[in-house]
């Protein structure tokens, strides 16, 4: 299975009936399409919408709904149009229950650094400080490596997006849990041993008794 | 008061070295006849306060590229590799401030309060020179507020007297910066008689905004 799907199939069974998410841009974005059936949730773009849904059909799309890349989106029944400031005193006022945003690292104590590379990459951080600082959870769909190198270390080299600690990170090889005592490592990728996991990641691992495969 | 003007009229209005909020989210709800018209006109040294610099061949993208500013308040321009070159090679100052505290910065600018308290950028490049103020045994960055010469506001219809109504993501940071321009034009795509927009409807209300700018006249013939 393709890294990137294997990624958003294992986080899209964190997403709960009823609750309020926003998605990152690229890999995040594929998350809804591995929807449990069964499951709601509503879709926040902090652009300006909550409810957002898939354009329903070709001609259908719209100039003025987009999603926070600019690409057509649609809407569900019911949903609603914000203005800037609703829509972060939504996510920093505690009212958004998940938040799931790409990585370039984190470290040891889960904190995620992913909106500049200095002298090379600055696209601004966009909404992610506020999203990683008020959502009630946050996910970190990320590669586990990048070009053979760790991203999960010991300390991220790159500037944090917050301080706060993430709730959870899934990488293609390993779904980890930053917690008080460290990162532990809760499930591996199908395929893929404690050792590799812990061989491709710099910070050190908690590893208990039992670590079950990923349900995929 | 007849606020009705035409585009170049309002954008003649704009001197160079002017600080100007301009609304949308990459180019959606932005200004679009009024950002073309400042590249037309060749305006220089402009400090844009906006979310984004959208694409380089859209929205605030065609300032990028036109080299007409020389300082950036935004939160994102990664989806502009121009704008980002320009950053980084430090040819275009820029002040990268996260999303919600750009949209409360202005609101703060627009409401007359003195700042904002917000948990986001603690212990974060973002706080660097700060004040950090604990209320109540939790950290917060006391974030100024943005005000600007000119609020360059796109809406989707405005009646004759300037209330302003917004169509779905396209209302974004306009609505916010309608208040924290000393000068507000607007530029509604449709024009509508007045009571056309139920009060109930109206997000921006018409004392907010100085100037409209008038369609084109000639209706197709």
């Amino acid at each position: 299975m393709d890294d990137k799907i294997l990624i958003a199939k294992r986080v899209a069974r964190e997403l709960k009936e009823g609750s309020l998410v926003n998605l990152g841009i690229g890999l995040p974005t594929m998350v809804p399409r591995y929807l449990p059936p069964g499951i709601e949730v509503y879709f926040q773009s902090e652009n300006g919408i909550i409810g957002m849904a898939p354009v329903p059909g070709a001609g259908m799309e719209e100039p003025s709904l987009t999603d926070a890349g600019g690409g057509f989106v649609g809407a569900i029944p019911g949903a609603a149009s914000i203005d800037s400031c609703l829509s972060f005193g939504l996510i920093r006022g505690g009212h958004l229950d998940l938040t799931i945003l790409g990585g370039l690292e984190v470290d040891a104590q889960g904190r995620l650094a992913n909106w500049m590379v200095p002298g090379k990459m600055l696209p601004g951080m966009g909404g992610a400080m506020d999203l990683v600082t008020g959502a009630k959870r946050v996910i970190v769909a990320m590669s586990h490596t990048a070009r053979g190198k760790p991203k999960i270390l010991k300390h991220c080299t790159l500037p944090l997006t917050s301080v706060r600690r993430v709730n959870l990170i899934v990488t293609e090889m390993a779904v980890i849990e930053p917690t008080e005592e460290g990162l532990a490592l809760r499930e591996t990728a199908p395929g893929v041993s404690i050792e590799q996991i812990i061989a491709a990641t710099e910070a050190s691992l908690i590893v208990p008794a039992d670590v079950p495969e990923m349900p995929i | 008061m007849d606020k009705f003007i035409s585009c170049s009229e309002a954008v003649e209005m704009i001197p160079d070295g002017a600080s100007i909020m301009i609304g949308g989210f990459m180019g959606v709800g932005s200004p679009h006849r009024m950002i073309a018209e400042m590249v037309r006109q060749g305006r220089k040294n402009l400090t844009i306060i906006a979310n984004d610099t959208g694409t380089p061949n859209f929205g605030i993208g065609l300032l990028v590229a036109a080299r007409m500013i020389r300082k950036l308040v935004a939160s994102h321009i990664g989806l502009n590799p121009e704008a980002q070159r320009q950053v980084i090679a430090g040819e275009t100052e820029a002040e990268l401030c996260p999303q919600g505290t750009l949209a409360e910065r202005i609101r703060a600018g627009g409401f007359g309060l003195g700042g904002i308290l917000t948990p986001t950028g603690i212990g974060t490049v973002v706080a660097e020179g700060k004040q950090v103020i604990e209320v109540d045994g939790k950290q917060y960055l006391l974030e100024k507020p943005l005000t600007a010469d000119f609020a360059l506001i796109a809406a989707h219809r405005s009646d004759y007297r300037g209330n302003l109504e917004y169509s779905l993501t396209a209302r974004n940071f306009n609505v916010v910066m309608a208040t924290a321009g000393r000068t507000v034009i607007a530029e509604p795509e449709h024009i509508v008689p007045t009571g056309v927009i139920p009060p109930d409807a109206v997000a921006t209300p018409f004392v907010c905004v100085h100037y409209i700018i008038g369609r084109s006249q000639t209706n197709g013939r």
